[in-house]
């Protein structure tokens, strides 16, 4: 028993880590009031990117700089629409995912080698191998933690020092003002615009890491739909955590432990169907989503950025 | 001097015709780099996309093949849009429609006489559809739970649920082990006019008119215009919000389910593999590059479909990857969402050594 736990633990872990990654780089794009809906076709293309540097160059370290590049670059398309061009910030994130989705797939069947008539999938690459903390490894049960990747070891320190940074340092303060109050936080000094640009493409290279560690640790190598939808539970997971850093892992643990019974399950071979038992994780966003608005009706502290998803310009005022 | 917005007094009619034409033409010239960079010939590769999707009668069937759904899930994202209810669930609205339809197509027809059949099955598809995009209406109605996640994990779910049908308790036992249904009687079947070109096609014409009429003649449109442009407003002179958002869900919902339903019983006469297509996420593109105009997304979705079987084509004649129809899909709304501003703002030169209004603008100038 105590064997099977500890593997649930190891797996919902590394499960969550790309969605620990995203779900803070979303919470610190939308705390400057810019909702980012391009999650999924972000991840797509950093997952593609990481895993087609690490197949030609060999590099875990470009694989992954150049995810993080991706992301910020897709981030940044989505700045200059929803900032400067005051698009719709809804259908300015989803053409993000279309256009991410589609080129991932275009990219994903031309990077590969001419030998497999330059598909990426199928192939194998090196990838980040979990390397246990001496001592701490040991333990039962809780050596599920220290018998992880990189990625996921940085990530036990992502989450304070997000945290630290958003309640208790100065520019926290500011980032959290501009998405409160743009209209004051302008006329306190603060340039709006360039806070936005900043934390949106600062989120979207957080969301690019996320998508390297799905392609180059959670499920090494590239299948088409290789998210499966992350980029959208991670938006719901943003609601969950009340747009708190902090509270991000717990959604993570949550929507991890789905995925590691769901694997368990399926590895021990029960009579559900799989399709149904695949349901799971979408069912319970929906759940969670509604339980979290309905708690957040009857609790008025606490709710999203109050300008989130609205431009700013000075002129309209 | 310095550039500024300032905004149009009233949108642009220019604008909204130009903008989706330039989108257009921006998207195929930053696609061409792209092709540049895996050294294919832009030019040829546009050339025999166009050819693939038009160049025979026979090719602009299959063009409008794939023209038919979109049209209908084009039309369905439209509507919802109008009211900036952000419906991106038309793929498992479409693929609930599909199950559906199977389900009387396959399991009703001893107890319907046959020329009923075919009605039956396209009436509960639409309930299907319409009962899809009705769980979330409700939920943002009821309990202001946000649409754009409540419909996108429902098209997920509604596809494992096709699947686990397909693959599991429906699965046609003499079909070798093919992800599919048994076929469905002939009686379901919906007539082919030309190729696999079908009667859908007219249908969906006839409804993108009707809805055109709907939504710029009659007060339920002018309703859906105002709660769309200024929710609090509408409900002060007595629109009926919650209403009407869910009567506008359940026709879009139904419009989608249409679309799967005569992409089964058209098409593959069977529920199988492959109902899931991305037609309800191309949906967004013609809605949205359409401004939400019943007529111009029929239009539209057609050149959408060229672009998904010219994608095909070059992938069989030239090699290059099939998806590369959906990169130009993707690549269309960025210019036309930035080209967007335009239509409500104008860009105005100003001298800031001798105007009051520059000084307050000075940081925003671009």
């Amino acid at each position: 028993m105590i064997p099977l736990i500890t593997s649930i633990i190891a797996i919902t872990l590394s499960a969550g880590t790309s969605l620990v990654y995203a779900t803070i780089g979303e919470i610190y794009t939308e705390r400057s009031g810019i909702l980012n809906l391009g999650i999924e076709g972000m991840m797509l293309m950093s997952a593609v990117t990481a895993f087609a540097t690490a197949f030609h160059t060999g590099s875990l370290l470009l694989a992954v700089l150049l995810a993080m590049l991706v992301g910020m670059l897709l981030a940044l398309i989505h700045a200059f629409l929803s900032i400067t061009m005051r698009a719709n910030q809804v259908v300015s994130g989803l053409s993000i995912t279309l256009f991410g989705t589609g080129l991932a797939s275009f990219l994903g069947q031309s990077l590969g080698p001419a030998s497999n008539r330059f598909n990426l999938t199928g192939m194998s690459a090196v990838k980040f191998t979990r390397l246990q903390v001496e001592g701490l490894g040991e333990i039962p049960l809780l050596g599920a933690v220290f018998n992880q990747d990189p990625l996921t070891y940085i990530v036990y320190l992502l989450i304070p020092v997000a945290w630290y940074f958003m309640y208790k340092t100065k520019f926290g303060l500011n980032l959290r003002s501009v998405g409160e109050n743009p209209q004051t936080a302008d006329a306190m000094g603060l340039s709006v615009t360039k806070i936005r640009y900043l934390y949106t493409i600062f989120g979207g290279m957080l969301v690019g890491i996320g998508g390297a560690h799905l392609s180059l640790a959670y499920t090494p190598g590239w299948t088409e739909n290789i998210t499966g939808g992350r980029g959208w539970i991670v938006i719901a997971l943003v609601i969950f955590s009340m747009w708190n850093p902090s509270r991000a892992i717990l959604g993570a643990i949550l929507f991890g432990g789905i995925n590691a019974v769901q694997f368990r399950l399926q590895a021990s071979g029960t009579d559900i169907p799989s399709a149904y038992l695949n349901m799971a994780p979408y069912v319970a966003t929906i759940l969670v989503l509604v339980l979290v608005t309905v708690w957040e009706s009857h609790n008025r502290k606490v709710g999203p950025p109050a300008a989130l998803g609205t431009s700013y310009m000075r002129e309209d005022k | 001097m310095q550039l500024v917005f300032e905004k149009r007094k009233s949108v642009s009619r220019r604008a909204i015709v130009l903008v989706p034409i330039l989108s257009f033409i921006v998207s195929l010239i930053l696609t061409g780099f792209l092709l540049l960079a895996f050294k294919a010939n832009p030019f040829r590769t546009y050339i025999a996309m166009f050819i693939g999707a038009f160049g025979s009668w026979s090719n602009f069937t299959e063009t409008l093949v794939k023209a038919t759904p979109l049209m209908l899930t084009g039309l369905g994202v439209t509507i919802a849009f109008k009211l900036r209810f952000w419906n991106i669930g038309a793929e498992g609205q479409l693929v609930f429609g599909g199950v559906a339809a199977a389900w009387v197509a396959l399991f009703w027809s001893p107890f319907l006489p046959a020329w009923s059949l075919l009605p039956m099955v396209m009436l509960v598809g639409m309930l299907a559809g319409a009962m899809w995009a009705g769980i979330p209406a409700l939920l943002k109605t009821r309990l202001n739970v946000d649409e754009t996640l409540v419909t996108l994990m429902m098209n997920y779910i509604a596809i494992l649920f096709a699947e686990g049908l397909y693959y599991g308790v429906w699965r046609d036992p003499d079909g070798y082990g093919f992800p599919g249904t048994k076929p469905f009687p002939e009686a379901a079947w919906l007539p082919r006019f030309s190729g696999r070109a079908h009667m859908g096609l007219f249908i969906a014409i006839g409804i993108g008119l009707l809805l055109w009429v709907a939504m710029n003649r009659t007060k339920w449109g002018f309703e859906l215009n105002m709660i769309g442009k200024n929710q609090k407003a509408a409900r002060c002179l007595g629109v009926n919000v919650k209403r009407n958002i869910l009567i506008a869900l359940l026709i879009s919902g139904a419009l989608s389910g249409l679309a799967g339903v005569s992409e089964v019983t058209a098409i593959s006469h069977r529920l199988q593999q492959g109902i899931a297509m991305g037609y309800g996420y191309t949906a967004i593109i013609v809605a949205w590059l359409s401004q939400l105009n019943p007529i111009a997304g029929l239009f539209v979705a057609v050149l959408m479909a060229g672009l998904l079987v010219g994608g095909d084509q070059i992938q069989m004649m030239m090699g290059l990857p099939a998806a590369m129809g959906l990169v130009l899909q993707g690549m269309i709304l960025f210019p036309m969402l930035a080209g967007s501003l335009f239509t409500e703002y104008r860009i105005k030169r100003i001298d800031p050594r001798n105007s009051r209004v520059a000084e307050s603008n000075e940081e925003l100038s671009v």
